[in-house]
C-alpha cells in the first residue's frame, strides 16, 4: 500500500485531504487512483514531478511501488 | 554505489583532450562554421519597450543589391504546441516562436521585429534599418511592482495564473503561476519565537555573461533536409524546437553542436537557428547568424529580478522554528521565471517545523528570462542567510554553529517533499568550522561572511556509445556538449571500466544523427546522468569482450571474468590464463566482428548538492569600493571524477556570484531601454578582481550513481550572494537588502550611516 502526500498547497485540490495510501503496483495505477478520488488534481499534475521514496521523476508511470513506498508531488524545476 | 571500489583512473586529473585545442583557438566555436554560398544574417530590433506593431514595410531593404531574403514575424508559424524538454517541463512553442521574431506587438526592448539575409553581415545590417515599422507604443511594465499594481497594463490578454491562485487573484493579471510550499502551523510557530526577523531583498536582473555570442549557420535544402551548426547547450532541444515551430519533422533536421564558450542555462533555449532556416528557405543559400554582444543583452538570457520578503522565528537556544517568505521573480515577456524553484531551495537547507513559502512568476516588459545556474535559487537564498546571519548575531552564536544545530541529514523532509538521502550538508559545514580560513584574523576594514546554499541536481535521458579499435584505443560517443570538462570525465569513466589509459580513450560529442537523444548539458546532469550512460555502454563492451575470450578458449562465460583490463580465465590451463583488451580487440575480426557497447538511460534526479562559502571582503569607507580579499568554497560533490574540473566549476560559481553580489545589474532608463547592453558597462569580475578562490571537495557518495558522483555545477553560484553581503554586514556594521552591493551603493549607506 503506497502512501502519496498532497502538501505544498495541494491540500486546496483534495478537499483538505494531506496523504492517501492506495494498492497500486506502479505510479500510473496511484495516479489513477488518485485523480479519480481528486479530478480537481488532474491539471496541476501536469506541472509536478514525481518523487518515488526521495528519487524524482519526470515520467515514473511504470515504475513499481513497494508496499511501503511513499510518493509526493514536486513541482518542476530547470537546470542552467 | 561503489562501496569500498578503489579507483585507478577516477579521481586523476589528465589533460582534457580538447585543451589543446582550446587554448590554441583552434577549437571552432558557433561562429566559426562555414559552407559554400554563405550568407549573413542581421536582426532587426524593437527599440520600445512595449508597443504594438502596426505595420513593417521591408521593400526598400528588400530592393538592395546583396540582399537575398527579407523575414518577419509572419515568416514564424505561429504555433499553440508545447515541447517536453526534460526537467525544463514544457516549452511553450507559441512564446518561443514569438519571441524569435515578434507577431503582433513588442515586448521588451530588443525584440526581434524582422530579419534579413545578405552576402555580407554589413549589407544585411544596411538593409535591416532600410526596413520601417510603425509602431503604436504601449505603457511598459517594468518591474515587479508595477505589473502587480491594480491598474498595471497587461502584457497578455488570457493570462491566468496557474500553479496555486490565490483564490481573490485577479483574472486580468501579470502573474502566470504561483506556487505553495507549507508545512505545519507557521502561526504558531511565531508565536512560540523567541526572535523574529523579517526582511525585504531585491536581487536585480543579470545576465548568464558567457563570454561567445549566439551564433549558428543553418542551411534548407531544396529537398527539405535542415543542416544546423550551432552553440548550443542541447542540440536535440535545438532540433525539436526547431521542428515544433517550423512545422516540420524532427528526421529532416540535423544539428552538429559546436564547441561552446559558455552558457550556463542561457544557451538553451533558441533565439536564432528558426530564424537563420527561414532566412535560407527563402534565399536558397546558407545563413550564418552571429548575435551582436549588444544584441545579446538586450534579447537573450538574464535571470529574473526578485523582490523577496523572508521571515524567521527561532527559540533563545537557536532552534528555528518557524519561516514565511513571498517570492517575486520577473519572467520577461513570456511567463517561465524560476520562482518556483526559488520557493523550494530557499529553506532547503534547514529544518523547520513550521513555513509557508508562495512564489509568483510575473511577465514585464523585459527580455524572456533563461536558466542560469540553479535557476531560482540564488535570490531566495541570498533572503533565508541574510535573515540566518542577522539572527546568528543577536543570538551571539557562530553562524557555522548556529546553521549546524539546524542542518538537514539523511532522511529528513524536505520543504519541497520527500525525504533526502545521503547528503553533506553537515560536513561541509563541519570542513568549514575546522578550516584555517575560518579562524585567520581579518585587516582594517575587512569582514567575514559565510552561507549556505543548496541545489537539486538533474537526471534525464541520455545516451552513449563506445566503440573499440583494433588497436585497443577506444571512442566514446555521447550527445551533450561539453561545457565544463565533461568530455574528459567520460573518458575516465571507460579507463576505469575497460582498463584503457585515459588518453587513448577518444571522447567525442556527437550531432544528432550520430548518438541517441540526449537531454540538454544543464541541471548539473552530464557526468551524473550521461556518466551513468558511460559506464554501462563501457560495461557493455566489457560483456562482448568476456564473451569473445570465452569463444577463443572454447569455455562458458561463466567461466571468465575481467580484472584490471584482461579477461581471466577461472579455471587457468597453460593456454588459458588471460587476454588484454589489446590482444583480444586485434581479435575481433576472427571472434565476429566490431565490438560496440550502447547504452542510454533515464536517470532519477536525486544526489542533491550542499556548499558552504566563506568569503572577506575588505571595504574603502571613502569610496564604498570593496574587494573580496579571501574566499573559501567548500562543496559536497559525490565523487569527483577528474577532481580540477570540479573545482574548476566551484570557482567560476563562485566568481559568477561574486559578480552578483557586487557589481552585476541591469540598468535601463525610465522607458525600457537597456542602458548598459555590453561588457564595458556591464560589470563582470575578471581574473584581476578576485583572489584564487580555495576549495574543498567533501565526498559524500551518491547511491544512485555506480562511483557516487553527484552533480557540482550549479550549486557554487547559490551561496556567494549572501556570503558576500554578510562579509559586508561584518566590515561596515550595515545590512544591505539590495543588490548589487555596488561603490555608490556602499557609499550611500556608509553616509547615511
Amino acid at each position: 500500500m503506497a502512501t502519496i502526500y498532497f502538501v505544498s498547497g495541494l491540500e486546496r485540490y483534495t478537499g483538505g485531504v494531506e496523504s492517501l495510501t492506495v494498492d497500486a503496483p506502479r505510479v500510473r495505477e496511484l495516479l489513477e487512483t488518485v485523480t479519480e478520488c481528486f479530478p480537481a488534481l488532474k491539471e496541476p499534475l501536469e506541472l509536478m514531478s514525481i518523487a518515488v521514496d526521495g528519487e524524482i521523476h519526470q515520467h515514473p508511470d511504470y515504475l513499481k511501488l513497494s508496499p511501503d513506498s511513499e510518493v509526493y508531488l514536486v513541482p518542476r524545476i530547470s537546470g542552467g | 554505489m561503489s562501496g569500498e571500489r578503489v579507483f585507478k583512473y577516477v579521481g586523476t586529473r589528465p589533460i582534457r583532450h580538447d585543451g589543446l585545442d582550446k587554448v590554441t583557438g583552434r577549437a571552432n566555436y558557433g561562429s566559426d562554421f562555414t559552407l559554400p554560398g554563405l550568407l549573413h544574417g542581421y536582426v532587426l530590433r524593437s527599440p520600445h519597450a512595449h508597443a504594438r506593431i502596426m505595420s513593417i514595410d521591408t521593400s526598400a531593404a528588400d530592393a538592395m543589391p546583396g540582399v537575398k531574403a527579407v523575414i518577419t514575424g509572419a515568416d514564424i508559424p505561429k504555433t499553440t504546441g508545447v515541447v517536453l524538454l526534460g526537467e525544463e517541463g514544457r516549452y511553450d512553442l507559441g512564446h518561443m516562436g514569438d519571441n524569435l521574431l515578434a507577431h503582433d506587438t513588442a515586448l521588451y526592448e530588443g525584440h526581434a521585429v524582422a530579419a534579413v539575409a545578405a552576402t555580407s553581415v554589413e549589407i544585411a545590417r544596411n538593409a535591416a534599418e532600410r526596413i520601417i515599422v510603425h509602431y503604436e507604443n504601449l505603457p511598459p511594465v517594468l518591474t515587479i511592482d508595477q505589473a502587480l499594481a491594480p491598474d498595471a497594463t497587461i502584457l497578455h490578454d488570457g493570462l491566468v495564473t496557474k500553479g496555486q491562485p490565490l483564490p481573490d487573484a485577479p483574472t486580468r493579471t501579470n502573474v502566470a503561476m504561483r506556487t505553495e510550499l507549507r508545512r505545519g502551523d507557521v502561526d504558531k510557530g511565531f508565536s512560540e519565537s523567541d526572535i523574529i526577523v523579517e526582511r525585504q531583498f531585491t536581487t536585480p536582473m543579470v545576465h548568464q555573461g558567457y563570454i561567445e555570442p549566439h551564433a549558428c549557420v543553418a542551411r534548407y535544402g531544396e529537398d527539405g533536409q535542415i543542416l544546423v551548426w550551432t552553440s548550443t547547450q542541447g542540440q536535440f532541444i535545438v532540433r525539436d524546437c526547431c521542428a515544433g515551430i517550423l512545422g516540420v519533422d524532427a528526421a529532416t533536421i540535423k544539428v552538429i553542436p559546436s564547441e561552446i564558450g559558455g552558457g550556463f542555462g542561457g544557451k538553451i533555449p533558441v533565439y536564432l537557428e528558426p530564424v537563420a532556416i527561414a532566412l535560407s528557405r527563402k534565399a536558397h543559400r546558407p545563413v550564418k547568424i552571429v548575435m551582436p554582444r549588444d544584441d545579446v543583452f538586450r534579447a537573450s538570457g538574464p535571470t529574473s529580478g526578485t523582490k523577496v520578503r523572508m521571515k524567521i522565528g527561532v527559540k533563545q537556544n537557536g532552534t528555528i522554528v518557524a519561516a514565511s517568505g513571498s517570492l517575486y521573480y520577473e519572467a520577461g515577456a513570456y511567463p517561465g521565471s524560476p520562482a518556483g524553484a526559488g520557493a523550494m531551495c530557499a529553506l532547503a537547507a534547514y529544518k523547520i517545523p513550521h513555513f509557508v513559502i508562495e512564489a509568483y512568476d510575473i511577465v514585464v516588459n523585459r527580455p524572456k528570462v533563461a536558466a542560469y545556474r540553479a535557476p531560482g535559487s540564488p535570490s531566495s537564498t541570498f533572503a533565508t542567510e541574510s535573515v540566518l546571519d542577522e539572527i546568528a548575531n543577536r543570538l551571539e552564536i557562530d553562524p557555522i554553529d548556529f546553521r549546524l544545530m539546524n542542518a538537514m541529514v539523511e532522511g529528513d523532509q524536505a520543504p519541497y517533499g520527500p525525504k533526502y538521502g545521503p547528503i553533506g550538508l553537515k560536513q561541509v559545514l563541519e570542513s568549514a568550522k575546522t578550516h584555517p580560513h575560518w579562524q585567520a584574523p581579518l585587516g582594517l576594514n575587512q569582514g567575514r561572511g559565510v552561507a549556505c546554499g543548496f541545489w537539486f541536481n538533474a537526471g534525464l535521458g541520455s545516451s552513449a556509445t563506445v566503440s573499440l579499435s583494433s588497436d585497443g584505443s577506444a571512442t566514446v560517443v555521447t550527445g551533450n556538449p561539453d561545457i565544463g570538462g565533461t568530455r574528459v570525465a567520460q573518458a575516465l569513466m571507460v579507463s576505469e571500466e575497460l582498463g584503457i589509459p585515459t588518453d587513448r580513450v577518444r571522447p567525442t560529442v556527437a550531432d544528432t544523427d550520430s548518438i541517441g537523444y540526449s537531454d540538454l548539458t544543464g541541471g548539473s546532469r552530464v557526468c551524473y546522468a550521461t556518466g551513468m550512460a558511460v559506464i554501462k555502454a563501457a560495461q557493455d563492451v566489457r560483456d562482448q569482450l568476456l564473451a569473445r575470450a570465452a569463444k577463443i578458449w572454447d569455455v562458458d562465460v561463466d567461466k571468465v571474468t575481467w580484472d584490471d583490463g584482461c579477461a581471466v580465465s577461472l579455471e587457468p590451463s597453460t593456454d588459458r590464463t588471460s587476454l588484454t583488451l589489446r590482444q583480444l580487440a586485434e581479435k575481433m575480426p576472427h571472434t565476429g566482428g566490431p565490438i560496440i557497447g550502447r547504452a542510454s538511460v533515464n536517470a532519477p534526479m536525486a544526489g542533491p548538492a550542499f556548499a558552504v562559502n566563506m568569503c572577506d571582503i575588505e571595504v574603502d569607507k571613502e569610496t564604498g569600493v570593496s574587494r573580496v580579499v579571501r574566499y573559501t568554497a567548500i562543496q559536497d560533490v559525490g565523487k569527483a571524477v577528474h577532481p580540477s574540473f570540479v573545482e574548476g566549476q566551484m570557482q567560476g560559481g563562485a566568481a559568477q556570484g561574486i559578480g552578483w553580489a557586487l557589481n552585476e545589474e541591469y540598468l535601463y532608463s525610465p522607458d525600457g531601454v537597456l542602458q548598459n547592453a555590453g561588457f564595458l558597462d556591464y560589470r563582470i569580475p575578471v581574473a584581476s578582481d578576485l583572489p584564487m578562490i580555495d576549495t574543498v571537495l567533501i565526498e559524500v557518495e551518491n547511491p544512485l550513481h555506480p562511483y557516487g558522483v553527484r552533480g557540482v555545477g550549479e550549486v557554487p553560484i547559490v551561496p556567494p550572494l549572501a556570503a558576500v553581503a554578510n562579509a559586508m554586514n561584518d566590515a561596515t556594521g550595515i545590512r544591505f537588502t539590495d543588490l548589487p552591493l555596488s561603490p555608490p551603493r556602499v557609499l550611500k549607506a556608509l553616509l547615511r550611516d
